[in-house]
């Protein structure tokens, strides 16, 4: 007979603990890169100041998603599809950049 | 659980009891086959509307100048036209009705992998339709945008434009969920030695499909916000006047719109890869050819939207990398034509109903397929822009190609679905009346818009009158046939004779279990040993 957690029985959950700590070093960096963002933004780079916000989202992103939406401690899988995911992103960015940057 | 329902008798989804009562049995249930069907319903009587809008539209075409509204009821009517079919009809589809209803199925699974969520999705879908249908009736009037909703004129309309935007984010929202669903079920609910390559190719269609929907979905979310946002505040996101760039919507529009036509095509090209196995009685020709080529359209399917903006100033060097990218999806769909003819080689065939959807559909996306080709070449695109040939050539493939398929699916898994068997001869006079409708109606569209009848005109030159005539009787005849089809299966729910577990002689998995399925899909979850299409020493090749 089917077992319905057959699927399961090949993955272990790994134990892990993100101590309250952590959590809220995270949040306090998240702020802290926010606070840049706002900052930087008034300040002229010219044209890479499109880079530079980009550059600290993506770090941003990487905290939320590695920690408090716990990928660092999951399947490898799940990591493919967010990279699936990104890169897609990626070539998105870099299409439309062949219009805005030779228009 | 599987013990517990193992010992349970035979009860029918459509006749099963829970703890709710009358409708709220229906709408309150978290089967995957009682959403399948109500998504169904809704979809359905959207698809009447939309085809009220089109026959209007067509009527009004049949002379010059005004023959029954004014141009601004008939820049209304192609609106909503627009907004119902694509947003309300096209794009749930397939996946919607028959993803919902036979992929755990045809995977060996009970239920998908979040049925809640999967009855949220529904629930969205409802309020979202809802949303679209009470702002025709607010002050300011019915949305004029057409259903790209292209700024700045989206801006700056007194119509009511944000709240069928908010109802596409909603409807957006619906199909997010679903993917993310689908991607879920196909990952973790497959029945034991299902492995990726002995899944149906329908299957393999709907998973690449989830993957478009829960990639792209959120672009066009974020557009939809933008526009509105832009519209209450004025904040000179897309508006040129106040430092915009109308073109940056024109990219998140399509970045998103252009994969959902493959949202639209792909599960109804898997739904084809089902049937023509069955009614040729022969094993797929090039399975792996067939499910690759689902990623392969998908994938490419990201990578060539600005080819709907050729003619708006974008730069020359896309132009020429999105029209070269634009041709590669010709190869997998070719692929795609070529094993499905290969397949029915030498078959035994039974022009069954749904087989002859599928030729339908074969001859007329074969012609939207190619008559892409020349819009996808930058210098035809300049000629043929915003013409009728634009206007006939997705009607071709979404029509002709989705649409039809639709049709086939839904007289293909009927007995499935409903239990009972629909009258065949009457089926097939439908397929004649919607084939003959249809190329009157559309093939026309080509000749207008090669000559310069440009879309979205509610009023056009004396010489085009004839072929506007025949465009029109065209809807006429299709329109019957879509009614005669309609009647039969309405007909064959009530008084249809009752259909045996596999009228067709199917070999995927819902065709060994009851017509229709009982509430727990299998008695005990079948061992998979073989392909999905196991006619006979073929497979020993």
């Amino acid at each position: 007979m089917y077992n319905e957690n057959t699927e399961h029985t090949g993955h272990t959950e790994k134990e892990h603990s993100v101590g309250y700590g952590t959590y809220v070093l995270i949040w306090l960096v998240l702020v802290g890169l926010t606070v840049t963002t706002v900052s930087i933004s008034g300040i002229n780079l010219g044209n890479i100041s499109l880079a530079v916000a980009l550059l600290i989202a993506t770090v941003k992103s990487a905290f939320v998603i590695n920690i408090f939406m716990h990928i660092k401690f999951e399947d490898k899988i799940f990591r493919v599809f967010i990279a699936i995911a990104l890169m897609t992103l990626l070539s998105v960015f870099v299409l439309t950049a062949f219009d805005v940057f030779f228009r | 659980m599987s013990e517990n329902i193992e010992s349970k008798p035979y009860i029918s989804f459509l006749q099963a009891e829970s703890k709710h009562k009358g409708i709220f049995k229906w709408i309150l249930s978290t089967d995957h086959k009682r959403i399948g069907i109500m998504y169904l319903a809704g979809m359905l009587c959207f698809l009447l509307v939309g085809i009220t809008f089109g026959f209007l539209m067509k009527l009004e075409m049949l002379t010059p100048g005004k023959t029954l509204f004014d141009a601004q009821t008939y820049n209304t009517f192609f609106t909503l036209h627009g907004i119902i079919m694509i947003f309300l009809f096209i794009i749930p589809g397939l996946p919607a009705v028959f993803g919902n209803f036979m992929l755990p199925l045809q995977i060996g699974a009970r239920d998908v992998a979040f049925p809640r969520l999967n009855l949220l999705s529904w629930w969205l879908y409802v309020i979202g339709g809802i949303f679209a249908i009470v702002s025709l009736f607010l002050q300011g009037g019915p949305i004029d945008t057409g259903w790209t909703f292209y700024v700045p004129y989206s801006l700056r309309t007194g119509t009511n434009v944000s709240l069928p935007l908010f109802a596409a984010f909603i409807l957006g929202f619906s199909s997010i969920l679903t993917g993310i669903n689908f991607v879920t079920t196909v990952h973790r609910l497959r029945a034991p030695g299902m492995t990726f390559f002995k899944m149906p190719l329908f299957v393999w269609a709907i998973y690449s499909t989830a993957w478009v929907q829960v990639i792209a979905t959120p672009v066009v979310g974020i557009t939809i916000i933008l526009v509105i946002v832009e519209r209450a505040f004025s904040l000179g996101i897309f508006d040129p006047s106040l430092g915009g760039d109308p073109l940056l919507f024109q990219h998140l529009f399509w970045i998103y719109s252009h994969p959902a036509v493959y949202i639209m095509i792909l599960p109804a090209m898997g739904a084809v890869s089902e049937i023509i196995p069955t009614f040729a009685k022969r094993t797929i020709f090039g399975y792996k050819a067939i499910a690759y080529s689902s990623l392969a359209i998908a994938f490419i399917g990201y990578f060539v939207w600005a080819h709907h903006m050729f003619t708006t100033g974008i730069s020359d060097v896309s132009r020429f990398i999105f029209s070269l990218l634009t041709f590669l999806v010709a190869i997998p769909s070719g692929v795609k034509v070529f094993n499905w003819v290969a397949t029915l080689y030498k078959g035994s065939i039974t022009p069954g109903v749904p087989l002859l959807f599928v030729m339908m559909f074969i001859f007329l996306f074969s012609i939207g397929g190619l008559t892409g080709l020349v819009l996808g070449s930058l210098a035809t695109n300049v000629h043929v822009h915003d013409t009728y040939f634009v206007v006939a050539h997705f009607h071709y493939v979404m029509f002709g190609g989705t649409v039809m398929i639709f049709f086939a699916a839904l007289h293909y898994w009927f007995p499935k679905m409903f239990g009972r068997m629909f009258n065949e001869k009457v089926a097939k006079w439908s397929v004649g009346l919607i084939f003959v409708g249809f190329n009157m109606l559309y093939f026309t569209m080509f000749i207008l818009g090669y000559e310069g009848m440009p879309r979205r005109y509610w009023d056009y030159l004396p010489q085009f009158q004839t072929l506007q005539v025949i465009s029109t009787v065209g809807s006429w005849i299709l329109i019957a046939g879509i009614l005669l089809m309609f009647g039969n299966l309405h007909r064959a729910m009530k008084k249809g004779t009752s259909a045996s577990a596999n009228p067709w002689g199917g070999k995927t998995l819902e065709w060994t279990i009851p017509s229709p399925p009982p509430v727990h899909n299998f008695d005990e979850i079948p061992v998979i040993t073989h392909g999905p299409y196991y006619y006979g020493e073929e497979e020993e090749k």
